[in-house]
């Protein structure tokens, strides 16, 4: 009998367990997770905190999943090394955990940039349901009213989202030009910023935070940052949202190579035979790039997680590859951004762009020799999929690209015999 | 499993299927007050997509391998496991439009009447023929076994 062992409890390994007892449903299989409750959705932190969703609602997977699957969960116990000759995890209480497959779904952890200050009371980062509840009882407790979010990526304009839901006044301080640079170009990103501000948030962009100030009466605790231009901003907490990096840290004393993240192939298998590795810890690969890249995203993780399941139960299935990908609902305004968004002016590409200031919809599709390696959606996001179905497939789109950013969009525009592939079931 | 098939050479765009699949999805099941009389609003859960001369509907496929399942954040869209339908729970959705982002038909639709909630075709639960289906004046959409 085979027996399975993830480390990580999250939807990575949500995807391994359920290949896995797809093909071996005596195999043991064990998870390993340092984060005590049973597991939850992660991007749902943020609406948790706005009071839109219940504890209850964010269990994720459902409750009884990891029994039906019959999994061992070890919960709240970190693993704190690995020995990959004899193959066993060892834990924080020493005890040791014996596989003959191996799956690091470790995930992520926040990335702190060196600030003077760092360590003061109401510093918060802004990942774990644990960081929320620290928020939560801050806001309740010291009835916090200023709050200033390091980081306008996701993670931060998410966090500003909640928080501004919770009454409070938010200032948000971003490195580069314009927010969400990662996954949305100049324009876009202007269409968010508009209405964060007609929200009363403050967005300072080009600028960083150089130091956590104290409070005037007592200064351990925040009350204030100071930027890199001088000025400072009052507050009484920091959310620090600069992304996360991959917790590699297992990988450290043992032959697993590791890039940013730990490296896998394309059945998700890291260069150690009967080890695996996916979601924010692995660096696999993505098919616009072409090359491997560290995706922390929640539908690239799971499907990592399948695939690798798969592959450790013995059946083989090929990663299809991940790309950035995200889809937004922060403030209102819909937003699906998927590849290369922000490439204007390089070489080689062809940007189509739709723009309609009045209602604020806006639709851009970068190509590239005919195939399609970017969209962004604003605004009117429902056909957004149909692309990015024609993105992983790599379909040669030059003879109807115009009609991928028009009003009039749909499957019903695309070429016969593609949308009858699509139909039928052919093409996925 | 029986699916539903679109046969986009004999659609005439007439629209019914939006009408009946709104219908069959009200509290009331009954045509004027499903369209005069119901808050929130019911919807459509089939689309009808139109490139003239192309006119077809389009509804969730119920893929065998469905993307919208695993990318999911809030584990609303799921896959049943007495019907293998791709199923979705509204009171899980959270409306972040992941799902949106990965379907390959654009067959998923944000309910403008609700907040933060998508829907889609459930095959009409508890009809033996799917509303669109049964009121297709044309047989432009046919429930087959696959």
């Amino acid at each position: 009998m085979t027996r399975y062992v993830i480390i990580g409890g999250s939807v990575g390994a949500v995807g391994a367990v359920e290949a896995v007892r797809e093909v071996d449903p005596v195999g043991d299989v064990i998870v390993i997770s340092d984060e005590p409750n049973l597991t939850y959705s992660r991007p749902m932190i943020a609406d948790h905190l706005s009071g839109e969703t219940s504890l209850e609602k964010m269990m994720f997977p459902a409750k009884d999943f990891w029994d039906k699957q019959k999994v061992q969960m070890h919960l709240g116990k970190k693993a704190v090394k690995l020995d990959l000759l004899q193959k066993t995890v060892e834990l924080e209480n020493a005890e040791k955990i014996s596989f003959d497959k191996l799956l690091i779904a470790t995930g992520g952890k926040p990335f702190i940039p060196k600030m003077e200050g760092a360590t003061k009371k109401g510093v918060y980062n802004f990942i774990t349901m644990v960081d929320i509840q620290r928020i939560e009882e801050a806001i309740n407790t010291n009835k916090v009213q200023k709050a200033v979010v390091i980081g306008g990526g996701l993670i931060g304009v998410s966090a500003t989202e909640s928080l501004t839901k919770r009454g409070l006044k938010v200032t948000i301080v971003e490195l580069k030009n314009w927010i969400l640079n990662l996954i949305l170009d100049k324009e876009a990103a202007k269409i968010v910023e508009t209405v964060m501000q007609k929200d009363g948030i403050s967005i300072l962009t080009g600028r960083t935070v150089q130091r956590i100030l104290g409070r005037k009466d007592n200064d351990d605790t925040v009350g204030g940052v100071g930027l890199d231009n001088g000025t400072v901003i009052e507050c009484d907490m920091v959310v620090v949202a600069v992304g996360v990096i991959p917790r590699t840290e297992l990988a450290a004393q043992t032959d697993l190579k590791v890039n940013r993240g730990i490296l896998v192939d394309k059945f998700m298998q890291t260069n150690v035979p009967n080890v695996y590795a996916c979601g924010d810890v692995a660096e696999a690969y993505d098919f616009i790039h072409k090359t491997n890249r560290v995706l922390a995203l929640w539908p690239v993780a799971r499907i990592g997680g399948r695939v690798a399941g798969y592959n450790m139960a013995g059946q083989k299935c090929e990663y299809p590859g991940g790309t950035a990908m995200s889809a937004l609902n922060y403030f209102g305004v819909p937003i699906i951004s998927v590849g290369l968004t922000t490439l204007d002016e390089a070489e080689g590409y062809e940007t189509l762009i739709f723009h309609d200031k009045e209602t604020n919809i806006y639709r851009k599709i970068v190509l590239k020799e005919g195939i399609v390696v970017g969209m962004t959606f604003v605004g009117d996001v429902e056909r957004a999929g149909i692309i990015f179905n024609l993105m992983k497939n790599k379909v040669n789109v030059e003879g109807f690209k115009h009609k991928l950013i028009a009003d009039t969009f749909s499957l019903a525009s695309l070429p016969e015999t593609l949308r009858k592939q699509l139909l039928l079931g052919v093409m996925q | 499993m029986k699916k539903i098939c679109v046969h986009e050479e004999l659609c005439m765009g007439c629209g019914l299927c939006e009408v009946y699949c709104t219908v069959w999805h009200s509290k009331s099941k009954d045509l004027i007050k499903a369209f005069k009389r119901e808050h929130p609003k019911p919807i459509s859960r089939i689309k009808l997509v139109q490139e003239k001369p192309v006119s077809f509907a389009v509804q969730c496929r119920h893929c065998n391998d469905p993307p919208c399942v695993f990318a999911c954040l809030s584990g609303a869209m799921h896959i049943d496991e007495e019907t293998g339908l791709v199923v979705h729970d509204d009171e899980k959705c959270i409306g972040c439009l992941t799902c949106i982002m990965v379907c390959p038909f654009g067959a998923i639709t944000i309910d403008p009447y609700r907040h933060k909630v998508v829907a889609k075709c459930d095959l009409c639960q508890g009809l033996d023929v799917p509303a669109c289906v049964a009121n297709c004046p044309n047989e432009a959409l046919t429930l087959e076994e696959v």
